[in-house]
């Protein structure tokens, strides 16, 4: 019983690293536009397509896998910046002083537009990473480890440290908080706002794009609508830890995973799932309508 | 009853009396009489969508939750109980229980929205939608993911556009009420308006009540023109379609509703000979009217003959008055 717990355990470890690094994206975004980015699952999305041409191109020539898989991630996280990049300069800035609303309708638009653009001119056959490296399978006792597991969840962790460290050390992440904090003021004390907003938009894809590698080292099928699903619980993990909290994204992550791991275990069927999910984030919701992490705001007058 | 008012009736009966000859003497095609049952469906759900969106300035993502309550209602009186016997008959009670019975549902959602406002509201919505869509997908008397399947082609157009005029009515006369009011001044600011004594929580409870009720209403509507469902065509990307129509059309606008769900449902069915890229050149044109109207097409406005006698002098005041003041 032990065992599976332990194991169910990694899992959950495993499922939620990914989720973290896509809530990421969305709870960095909201916090500095006050968006809710609903393009970031299909962003995600993307960025597994990128990983995937990235990986057949460099999988030909005679380099060492490790290489290619660094390689892999290199591009398929400055490709998903890239467009990510785009999509705000030619979609959300011009809406920037427009009603909030109007900004997340179009978010709703991009992310229809990047799932069927990539439907119509790829197909609708799911394709199926390579490997890029061996899955070499660990024992522990009763507890069995694969060596792409690890990976996933090393990686993860050190992309979280690194992005909290960027965010709250660096002379760009207290840019980041200032313009998230009062876009005006920051503006008005020499904060490149427009730059600012870009990076964080980059930033938060390339997260993402990492992410997206490591989702389709470990479920190797990809298709233009799998950012739908992923994209809808990862932001769903956001709110949980309390939107527009790095911390607390990756917090929502890991409950939301342990949530999706032990439902099965616990209920007679994994169909329950979701609903146990979203009743989960009801009762968080209730307790605490900011999230867990989140900032309580007073309202004034 | 002044003449108006009366001219009014008249052409609504008209229109009536329009829907079944249209129907019945075969000069529409069945796939435009199918278009014409959905845009009258959109019309219901985005114009109570709008009533929570637009009017009361919430953010709800999880109109299909309710649609889809509405719908498996309606089919499980006209199937289950009623074996499709009286079909014409049973079928307006059928739509009213639906529309109640999904009205009962709302109150999961208008609870937590007295505290839980904007970003975090919708999240509240939008676990309603999946919840709603999880247990259907779990009981299987109901066929489970499989549908459900059985009901008769009860919706006629003539039904449909009684519903649309009903709904019309409703929200028109809601909205330039007191009741109405009280319902601009929450999204206005919920707290000045709590503190110049509007109950705000009963205003958000009747308000998630009617929204839900007229949503519930088009999903046993939109079940009896399909004659199946499965909890899939419930699933948040329905949701998200009704959103673009009320964001389209342009908030707090009836007309705008009517003329988003109108626009969004035929021009996606015109653009079908394009084939896949449908969906792609779509979002680029709602994009595209985002970014240079950012308000939706009406934006705000009504339809001069929408608003009440009185208040038309009102509009045209303000209109001057910021004239006027730009200059």
């Amino acid at each position: 019983m032990i065992t599976i717990l332990l194991q169910q355990m990694l899992n959950g470890l495993q499922v939620g690293s990914v989720y973290a690094l896509i809530a990421l994206g969305y709870t960095m975004v909201y916090g500095i536009l006050r968006l809710i980015n609903f393009a970031h699952g299909d962003i995600f999305m993307i960025s597994c397509y990128f990983g995937f041409f990235a990986a057949c191109a460099l999988l030909s020539n005679a380099i060492p896998t490790w290489l290619t898989f660094i390689a892999t991630m290199m591009v398929s996280m400055l490709l998903t910046a890239l467009v990510a990049v785009l999509i705000e300069r030619v979609a959300y800035k011009p809406l920037r002083y427009a009603p909030k609303v109007s900004a997340v309708i179009t978010a709703l638009g991009i992310g229809l537009f990047l799932e069927n653009f990539t439907l119509a001119t790829l197909g609708p056959t799911p394709r199926g990473m390579p490997s890029l490296l061996p899955n070499v399978n660990y024992r522990l006792g009763a507890l069995s480890l694969s060596s792409v597991q690890i990976l996933i969840i090393i990686i993860s962790i050190v992309l979280m440290i690194l992005l909290d460290r960027v965010v709250q050390k660096t002379m760009t992440g207290m840019a980041m908080r200032a313009v998230s904090y009062d876009k005006t003021t920051a503006s008005v004390m020499g904060v490149p706002v427009d730059r600012i907003i870009s990076t964080t938009f980059a930033i938060g894809s390339a997260v993402a794009g990492a992410g997206g590698v490591l989702y389709s080292l470990a479920y190797p099928i990809i298709n233009p609508y799998m950012g739908v699903k992923i994209g809808w619980w990862a932001f769903i993990a956001a709110v949980i830890g309390g939107i527009g909290n790095v911390r607390g994204a990756m917090l929502g992550a890991y409950i939301l995973a342990f949530v999706e791991v032990f439902t099965p275990m616990v209920l007679p069927s994994s169909t329950y799932r979701d609903f146990v999910a979203f009743t989960v984030l009801l009762i968080v919701l209730v307790v605490r309508p900011t999230g867990l992490m989140g900032r309580v705001t007073a309202q004034k007058v | 009853m002044g003449p108006k008012s009366r001219m009014t009736l008249v052409l609504v009966l008209l229109g009536f009396v329009l829907c079944l000859f249209l129907e019945r003497s075969g000069l529409l095609s069945a796939y435009v009489l199918q278009i014409s049952m959905y845009v009258g469906i959109n019309i219901i759900l985005t114009l109570s969508l709008n009533l929570v969106n637009g009017y009361m300035g919430e953010f709800s993502v999880g109109h299909a939750g309710f649609m889809a309550i509405g719908a498996y209602v309606s089919s499980i009186i006209t199937v289950r109980v009623f074996h499709n016997q009286m079909g014409p008959l049973v079928f307006p009670l059928a739509v009213i229980v639906a529309g109640i019975v999904t009205a009962a549902t709302s109150f999961v959602v208008a609870f937590p929205s007295f505290r839980t406002r904007g970003d975090y509201l919708a999240i509240v919505t939008l676990a309603f939608n999946m919840i709603v869509k999880s247990v259907l997908e779990n009981i299987d008397a109901l066929g489970g993911p499989r549908g459900f399947m059985g009901m008769g082609r009860l919706t006629n157009l003539a039904n449909v556009y009684a519903w649309c005029l009903v709904t019309i009515f409703v929200v028109r006369n809601l909205v330039y009420s007191n009741f109405g009011r009280a319902v601009l001044s929450i999204r206005e600011d919920e707290v000045a308006s709590n503190l110049v004594s509007v109950n705000t929580r009963q205003m958000k409870i009747m308000v998630f009540l009617i929204a839900a009720f007229f949503a519930g209403i088009a999903g046993a509507l939109f079940a009896h023109v399909m004659q199946f469902i499965n909890p899939r065509s419930f699933a948040i990307q329905k949701s998200t379609d009704i959103l673009v129509m009320v964001y389209l059309g342009g908030i707090g606008s009836i007309f705008g509703s009517v003329l988003g769900a109108t626009v969004c449902t035929v021009l996606l069915e015109l653009l079908r000979p394009l084939g896949v890229w449908r969906w792609v050149v779509g979002p680029i044109m709602l994009v595209v009217l985002m970014i240079c109207r950012p308000t939706g097409i009406m934006g705000l406005k009504e339809l001069i003959g929408l608003i009440p006698r009185e208040e038309r002098v009102l509009v045209k005041k303000e209109e001057t008055d910021v004239v006027t003041a730009s200059n």
